[in-house]
């Protein structure tokens, strides 16, 4: 472990990885929090593995990764959103499907593609350590972006996420709003992506709050403690798979799910001794 | 004994509803006036939430006309405070009593965390008043049914509404959580319109001074003109087929 810490001043890729770590445990623990209490982390399942095709897309064009993964995001947040508030019915058929065809459309675009394409897997799995300076840049505009947004609508974010019906009756652009949150969730999807790959992008978005909602008794204090827990998570998975040379995103989100689980049994255990 | 005009808050004309085209309500045609004290009694499956949904304007009626203060029910929603039943609250989600009661003063353009110092005291002062002052810091999945009650209600008076409309406000109460939810709102009564949704024919009868008796079809009957017939008779006189279970 000590060579981990020596070999980050040396590292470029170390010290933007951990950069990257802290900026996606921020958004992750701001909007996790919000995914996590209004229950839609299927819904950020169809985003984030939508997400794909996008990717698939921009390689096929030539394009950065990460702007194709952003149209798609943004795009599959939309349809998703004026899918669960239009049709009353097969919400989750119609969000399945949406999931599995832009992986579809991905895997074709990228077959497409001449030579070999092995960034597919880093943007399955994740590859923390491939973080460029550039795309630095792009995650800390994002960030500044979702807390703008969140700190501007937040408390009618509470609203629609505690309680819908009240919110329409008081006036609030519930709708809006609704897909408001859904694209948040769209672009910290596109942050994570970056640490942890498609496919274990929900564990991290919702692992750290989930945790945090645990022990906190209101949703400012869940978020803190959700960005602080994403914080220790993530780094510590960072070093322990740069110590041990096994892969980042596996290891950070089998911490986060340990972390999870001894939480939950904790909590069982202090409710029973109460 | 009122002197004054008696003014007309909420009138229903000849309304249909139906779902799907199952008849669910019809000819419903029921006048409220103000400081009235209305309980809408009704077996499941009578109408009630579909009636909650017309007044507060999420249905709209497939036949007829519904006037609340003179404007359709979208538009008189503002005036309208509505207790929901506490049971739909997700009981995970981390939030203090007192934010409940300042969300409901929110405006499309509220912007930023915090709420005004104005805001923050009247909820105080609302707590205060339904005698939960001292649950303010607590979450709302801490409280009993009674309180729980108390913070919706008080959520719904925040923004002074005319019309204080109730669905179900006793359902898993006991009987002296009963009579301590009925005796506060007999209190709002004497400036706010009420207007409570129930299957519970307990002793709402004693607070109320109309009853709509709702199955399917409508029919509105003064207290006064109670006398010497129970509650109970009036009830299964008007709703023939059903078979509901008198809570007492």
């Amino acid at each position: 472990m000590s060579d981990f810490f020596s070999s980050i001043v040396n590292y470029t890729f170390l010290q933007n990885a951990i950069i990257a770590g802290i900026l996606a445990s921020i958004v992750c623990g701001i909007t996790g929090t919000f995914v996590v209490v209004k229950k839609i982390t299927f819904i950020s399942g169809g985003i984030a593995h939508a997400v794909l095709g996008g990717v698939g897309i921009a390689y096929y064009l030539g394009i950065p990764p990460i702007i194709g993964a952003f149209v798609f995001a943004i795009l599959s947040a939309i349809i998703i959103g004026l899918v669960k508030l239009k049709a009353n019915q097969h919400e989750n058929t119609v969000i399945s499907a949406l999931w599995a065809m832009g992986m579809a459309v991905g895997v074709i675009f990228m077959y497409l593609t001449p030579g070999y394409s092995a960034d597919l897997l880093s943007y399955l799995f994740g590859n923390i350590l491939m973080v460029s300076s550039t795309n630095l840049y792009i995650l800390a505009g994002l960030n500044v972006f979702i807390i703008l947004v969140v700190l501007i609508f937040y408390r009618q974010f509470v609203a629609i996420t505690y309680d819908e019906e009240q919110a329409r009756l008081r006036g609030l652009p519930v709708d809006f709003l609704y897909i408001l949150l859904l694209c948040i969730i769209a672009l910290t999807i596109v942050v994570l992506i970056q640490i942890v790959g498609i496919i274990l992008v929900i564990a991290l978005l919702s692992l750290p709050a989930a945790i945090a909602g645990l022990y906190t008794r209101t949703l400012h204090a869940m978020i803190f403690s959700a960005i602080g827990l994403g914080m220790i998570l993530t780094l510590s998975g960072i070093a322990i798979s740069f110590s041990a040379n096994i892969p980042t995103g596996a290891t950070i989100i089998i911490i986060c799910g340990l972390a999870y689980l001894i939480a939950i049994n904790l909590t069982r255990f202090i409710h029973r001794k109460n | 004994m009122k002197n004054n005009v008696v003014e007309q808050i909420i009138a229903f004309h000849d309304v249909d509803f139906s779902y799907n085209g199952e008849p669910v309500l019809e000819n419903i045609s029921i006048e409220i006036d103000r400081n009235d004290f209305v309980a809408i009694l009704g077996p499941n499956g009578a109408g009630k939430t579909t009636l909650i949904m017309l007044l507060l304007g999420f249905l709209k009626p497939g036949k007829g006309t519904i006037t609340i203060l003179g404007k359709t029910p979208a538009k008189a929603r503002k005036f309208i405070g509505y207790v929901p039943q506490y049971s739909i609250f997700d009981k995970d989600y981390p939030i203090h009593v007192i934010d409940i009661v300042k969300m409901n003063t929110l405006y499309a353009n509220s912007l930023f965390p915090s709420y005004k110092k104005e805001v923050t005291e009247k909820a105080f002062s609302l707590l205060q008043k339904l005698e939960i002052r001292n649950l303010a810091y607590r979450n709302f999945y801490e409280l009993s049914s009674g309180q729980k009650q108390r913070v919706l209600i008080a959520r719904a008076l925040i923004n002074e509404p005319k019309i204080l409309l109730l669905d179900e406000p006793t359902a898993s109460v006991d009987v002296t959580m009963e009579k301590d939810i009925y005796d506060t709102l007999k209190v709002l009564n004497c400036n706010t319109t009420i207007l409570l949704v129930t299957h519970d024919v307990g002793f709402v009868s004693a607070y109320v001074n109309k009853i709509c008796c709702l199955n399917r079809f409508a029919s509105m009957h003064s207290v006064a003109e109670l006398t010497g017939k129970s509650l109970f008779d009036i009830y299964s006189e008007n709703s023939k087929f059903l078979h509901h279970h008198c809570k007492l």
